[in-house]
């Protein structure tokens, strides 16, 4: 168990250098002058220079890298190269929009998929079962844009409940109104996501009925059902637990499209914005920091998943 | 017995496509595919109206006789916009799986085949780069080197690339150890042609699976990023663009968004059907019982 708690940690830092790597070096293939890319077109060349120190380009490539590892280390991931302000605190700013968005979206994906996945499992041979798995198929393949318009048609221009988009300047200090702008957007994530996730459980419960200690129950008397539930359930949710930390990724992929779409001021839309100025420093420490969050959950389900699977815990 | 081995080969190899087409997904699939093609091959000879023709007062008409699906904000003609956007769509889709492929096999042979000090880093590689997100991949090549249709292919390419890596990787050790493969190189077949002519037709139904998949994730990708403003550009019409453009208009015109989101999500969704269906067909092992393990790995949960 430790040996295995070892290797998963290994690989996370391993994760980590690798993904700072193709981060840093991806970013700095850019053909031409970096400084004056940056810049843009209209940039003095006062900017360009200064831009140029900012970014260390007169020094070696792996002493760049080297410096901003360093700096990573102590929490440090620069300065942007259009205001000025430190990364790190932006990021924290922005995080008070994201992060509660990717908890709510991962609320309500769990709750639609999980009942529903379970309920068309059980039913597989009745039409209900049929409908919710081809709907869940159908909701998988909509885009996130596409589900948010509708939303919006749906929930602010005819019913006029949500507002469509926007974030109250208060921020927090609003909690019910910054809870509502909140909610649509969740919602959006939530159902696409929760559609896919449906799948998993859906096929998760199927194979836990196929098993051993599922029939050995149903034959020493429980229902079928029964039997399911209270044994094959809790073996099924190691399965689905184990494919959150993608489903994690896909939902803070789901908030860059879904933060700009509603206009909320998160960490998706600052990216958007920063890609499109060029800021390179931020853009890398965006990067490395949602690749980052990615990462460490992968890392944590993985070992959770370990400690908790009883069929690992006799292997000992 | 030596007689009868054609006969389980043919018993194999002709009812593959049959048995697609039969199954109600792969049908759909097969057709939903064929739309699409044909819808941007018209599209290259013949549109209702001229798909850029920009028609002021013409705007916002309401599907009818003359404009089957309406017209846009500056009054181009919905369907043949539609029509038009459907070449960025095939090329997305096609281009993005051959990325995929490329990416797909080569990570896959080198952590399957090679040396043990090549092998097993480029397996813990795949396991690293499967975290990616492609968006994010995406955004970091549109930030070094501007929006672009290649940036989709090559984002699309890589981070779905990895994970079919991953999935074929097993497989190709699983092959590689067979009992054709080694009298192959008995038969004194260098290693590469051992590899084409052995191990890959036979991870081919696999890869082919994936690919449809990953044309799936091309689409929905070219969605958003034209959307974000990183994939086709202003001037292409593509589904995204479309919606992109629309946006602004949901309140007051909330119908015309529906044709591009509609044909998006129903080339996705036959798209991903046809891998379902064609993984049915092609792997009986796969296809006997509706497995988690099978789900994990093969069809990620990748989204945009």
């Amino acid at each position: 168990m430790i040996r295995f708690v070892l290797t998963r940690l290994l690989l996370l830092v391993a994760g980590m250098i690798v993904a700072s790597a193709l981060i840093f070096f991806a970013l700095r293939v850019l053909p031409g002058d970096v400084a004056q890319v940056v810049a843009g077109s209209n940039g003095t060349p006062e900017q360009v220079e200064r831009i140029r120190e900012q970014l260390g380009l007169d020094r070696s490539i792996l002493a760049q890298y080297a410096d901003w590892i360093g700096g990573l280390l102590r929490g440090d991931l620069g300065a942007s190269l259009v205001t000025g302000t430190p990364v790190a605190r932006e990021l924290l700013e922005k995080a008070q929009v994201t992060v509660p968005l990717t908890l709510m979206s991962l609320s309500i994906a769990l709750i639609v998929s999980v009942p529903l996945g379970i309920l068309s499992a059980l039913r597989r041979s009745r039409p209900s079962g049929a409908v919710i798995g081809a709907s869940a198929q159908a909701v998988a393949a909509v885009p996130v844009v596409w589900a948010g318009m509708l939303l919006v048609i749906l929930f602010s221009v005819t019913l006029g409940w949500l507002p469509p988009q926007g974030f109250p300047r208060a921020g927090w200090a609003e909690p019910l109104s910054a809870f509502r702008s909140l909610l649509l957007p969740a919602i959006t994530i939530g159902v696409v996501e929760g559609a896919v996730l449906l799948r998993f459980v859906r096929s998760a419960v199927l194979e836990a009925t196929g098993q051993d200690y599922v029939r050995t129950a149903a034959a020493i008397g429980l229902t079928r059902t029964r039997a399911l539930l209270t044994h094959g359930l809790p073996v099924a949710a190691l399965s689905v637990v184990s494919v959150l930390a993608l489903q994690v990724a896909a939902l803070l992929v789901g908030a860059v499209v879904v933060e700009q779409l509603f206009g909320l001021p998160g960490i998706g839309r600052m990216l958007v914005a920063d890609v499109g100025n060029r800021d390179l420093t931020k853009v890398q420490g965006e990067i490395l920091v949602l690749t980052g969050v990615v990462l460490v959950l992968g890392a944590l389900i993985d070992i959770v998943h370990r400690v908790v699977d009883p069929r690992h815990r006799e292997q000992r | 017995m030596a007689h009868r081995a054609p006969r389980a080969m043919s018993a194999r190899r002709t009812p593959w496509l049959r048995t697609l087409l039969r199954s109600p997904n792969g049908l759909f699939g097969v057709v939903v595919a064929a739309i699409v093609l044909l819808a941007a091959a018209l599209s290259l000879v013949w549109t209702p109206y001229d798909p850029v023709a920009v028609d002021v007062p013409g705007a916002w008409r309401p599907p009818g006789a003359e404009h089957p699906l309406g017209t846009d904000n500056v009054g181009r003609d919905m369907l043949s916009v539609l029509l038009v956007g459907a070449r960025v769509t095939v090329v997305v889709a096609i281009g993005s799986a051959i990325v995929a492929a490329i990416v797909g096999v080569l990570l896959a042979t080198l952590g399957a085949l090679t040396a043990r000090w090549v092998r097993e880093p480029v397996a813990v590689l795949i396991d690293i780069l499967v975290a990616f997100p492609t968006l994010l991949i995406a955004m970091m090549l549109a930030a070094a080197f501007g929006a672009s249709l290649l940036v989709v292919f090559i984002a699309v390419g890589i981070g779905f690339g990895v994970n079919m890596a991953r999935v074929t990787r097993p497989e190709i050790r699983r092959v590689a150890q067979s009992d054709f493969v080694l009298a192959g190189r008995a038969a004194g077949l260098g290693p590469l042609r051992n590899i084409t002519r052995h191990v890959l037709p036979n991870i081919a139904p696999i890869v082919i699976v994936q690919l449809s998949w990953a044309a799936a994730v091309a689409v929905l990708a070219e969605a958003g990023l034209s959307y974000l403003g990183y994939g086709a550009p202003s001037t292409t019409l593509s589904w995204g663009r479309m919606l992109a453009d629309l946006q602004g208009y949901i309140g007051v015109h909330p119908l015309t968004v529906l044709w591009p989101g509609l044909a998006i999500t129903i080339t996705v969704l036959g798209l991903n059907l046809l891998g379902d269906g064609l993984r049915d067909a092609t792997d009986p092992r796969l296809a006997r019982g509706d497995s988690v393990t099978r789900a994990a790995l093969t069809r990620e949960p990748v989204q945009l």
